[in-house]
């Protein structure tokens, strides 16, 4: 049976020496999941800002629907993905099946509504408090939108964390789009499932210990820079 | 302000968007494969041989036997390599595949607990072994997930006369996952499963698991190796998949899968023909 000590002691033998593989993928583990959460962010909070301070025809469906995107499993979009961009699909012309960019794609799907449905949420609370002063004085959409981003922008943050924790944590969109091929799509969740499925479960468990330092590390420091956006 | 994060995000993203993700590279070959090839360390051994001979690069997606040719159907692969005879055959007379050729070889056994509930550990043969798992009820894991493995096993039930189906979450269980994942099954449960002995040898997790079935000439395990037709799969790499497919055919290719050995056992025994 594995026991926690031997877990422990793959966890320090993972940390010890600068394990070259290792440091591959965490790399691209933090490369895709960083990418795919900003690009998130940058259509994200926009778009949920818009649908909180812009009436328009169907924007209840519009607000139910990115609120229901957010359960979306990763194993459905993952297939989804993969028929897009499989060599015979729609967009197989781009050969991107089985590359880091394929990952990407699949990871800001997933986090686009994540962070698009919490900025919605969060901007129409404050956007109660300012939506008279703003109509008097006629702010176009744009500058409120900037400034009600602006003045959440801690609250925010927050959500920009959990379209991040959803990617990183992920393993089912990543397996199908990357195929977690050695030294080109392994990620760390990959890896894990790999692992795992050779019965070296200590290993598996350690690598899991080391993404969530990771994760620790992000979140740390996105916490100690709360602190100079204030 | 916004242009300055703006900014930092272009110089952030700029490496990643510009990385040479390409697959379509001449110097690649993009393999599906059954996973105990992969999972063994085969691949790690053979291909930067074959990658510092011929300067192509092989890139492998491990999937169970079935989904490796559901992807290499969607066009997804340049070669195929996987252990299931007569959906190779298939693959290759729908016009997917240009020529299959035998590869290597070695034998699927049955694992179970020490105790051997069913007592099979010293039965001769395989359907007498299954009958009597069957008869006593004892817990059969089956990856039921229509790869090689559990294309071999349903033809191992169907030699003895035997429906496990019928007892589907009873002692007969279903996991629908890879064989890794099923072998943890089988070990958390107490279970008989069927593997392939490469994927057994090369396993951590065996707990207090053993053979209990080997030898029987039904649980022969052939693999083969298919070139993706250009035809059917205008975009696949067809110069490059067949350098590999020959190079694995080859006297060099052959002879080094002949030398892999883990544990100082040997997991797979070449058979090609040229």
């Amino acid at each position: 049976m594995t026991t926690f000590s031997q877990v422990l002691s793959e966890v320090a033998m993972l940390l010890s020496g600068p394990d070259p593989d290792l440091i591959e993928i965490v790399g691209l583990s933090l490369r895709v999941s960083v990418t795919a959460t900003v690009l998130a962010c940058l259509i994200g909070l926009p778009l949920g800002a818009l649908l909180a301070i812009r009436p328009f025809p169907g924007r209840g469906l519009c607000t139910l629907l990115i609120n229901t995107l957010m359960g979306m499993p990763p194993v459905v979009l993952g297939l989804m993905v993969y028929l897009l961009l499989s060599r015979s699909g729609p967009m197989g012309f781009l050969q991107l099946l089985y590359t880091p960019t394929a990952m990407i794609i699949a990871q800001f799907a997933l986090v686009l509504p994540i962070v698009a449905a919490l900025t919605r949420q969060q901007v129409e609370d404050s956007w109660k408090d300012y939506c008279d002063p703003m109509h008097s004085l006629c702010v176009p959409t744009t500058s409120a939108v900037q400034t009600l981003l602006w003045d959440n922008r801690l609250s925010l943050l927050t959500a920009a964390l959990a379209g991040f924790s959803r990617a990183i944590s992920e393993v089912g969109a990543v397996i199908i789009v990357g195929g977690n091929i050695d030294h080109l799509t392994r990620v760390m969740t990959t890896a894990i499932v790999l692992e795992t499925s050779k019965g070296d479960l200590p290993l598996a468990l350690a690598l899991g210990v080391v993404l969530m330092t990771i994760a620790l590390i992000i979140n740390a420091l996105v916490f100690s820079s709360k602190g100079k956006l204030a | 302000m916004i242009k300055n994060i703006l900014l930092s995000l272009s110089v952030l993203l700029s490496p990643c968007l510009t990385h040479a993700d390409n697959l379509a590279d001449d110097k690649t070959v993009l393999l599906q494969s059954t996973t105990s090839t992969a999972n063994s360390g085969l691949y790690d051994y053979l291909l930067p041989v074959f990658e510092s001979q011929t300067g192509i690069q092989v890139n492998v997606v491990a999937v169970g036997t079935g989904q490796a040719i559901k992807n290499a159907t969607n066009c997804d692969a340049d070669v195929l390599l996987i252990h299931a005879r007569e959906s190779e055959l298939e693959f290759v007379s729908q016009g997917y595949g240009i020529e299959r050729h035998d590869l290597m070889y070695n034998d699927f056994i049955i694992v179970g607990p020490q105790s051997d509930p069913a007592n099979i550990a010293n039965l001769n043969t395989i359907s007498d072994a299954l009958t009597a798992i069957a008869d006593t009820q004892s817990i059969f894991i089956s990856r039921g997930d229509d790869s090689g493995t559990h294309k071999k096993e349903v033809s191992l039930w169907n030699n003895a006369d035997t429906d496990p189906t019928i007892h589907s979450g009873k002692w007969y269980r279903e996991t629908g996952s890879g064989m890794g994942a099923t072998l943890n099954l089988a070990v958390g449960m107490n279970a008989y499963t069927l593997t392939d002995r490469a994927t057994w040898l090369s396993f951590k997790n065996r707990g207090s698991h053993r053979i209990v079935i080997e030898g029987d000439e039904s649980l022969f395990n052939q693999y083969g190796i298919i070139l993706v037709n250009p035809a059917k799969c205008p975009r696949s790499n067809v110069e490059s998949g067949q350098a590999f497919v020959n190079w694995m055919i080859s006297e060099t290719g052959q002879s080094l899968i002949e030398q892999y050995k883990l544990n100082a056992q040997q997991l797979f025994y070449p058979n090609a023909s040229q």
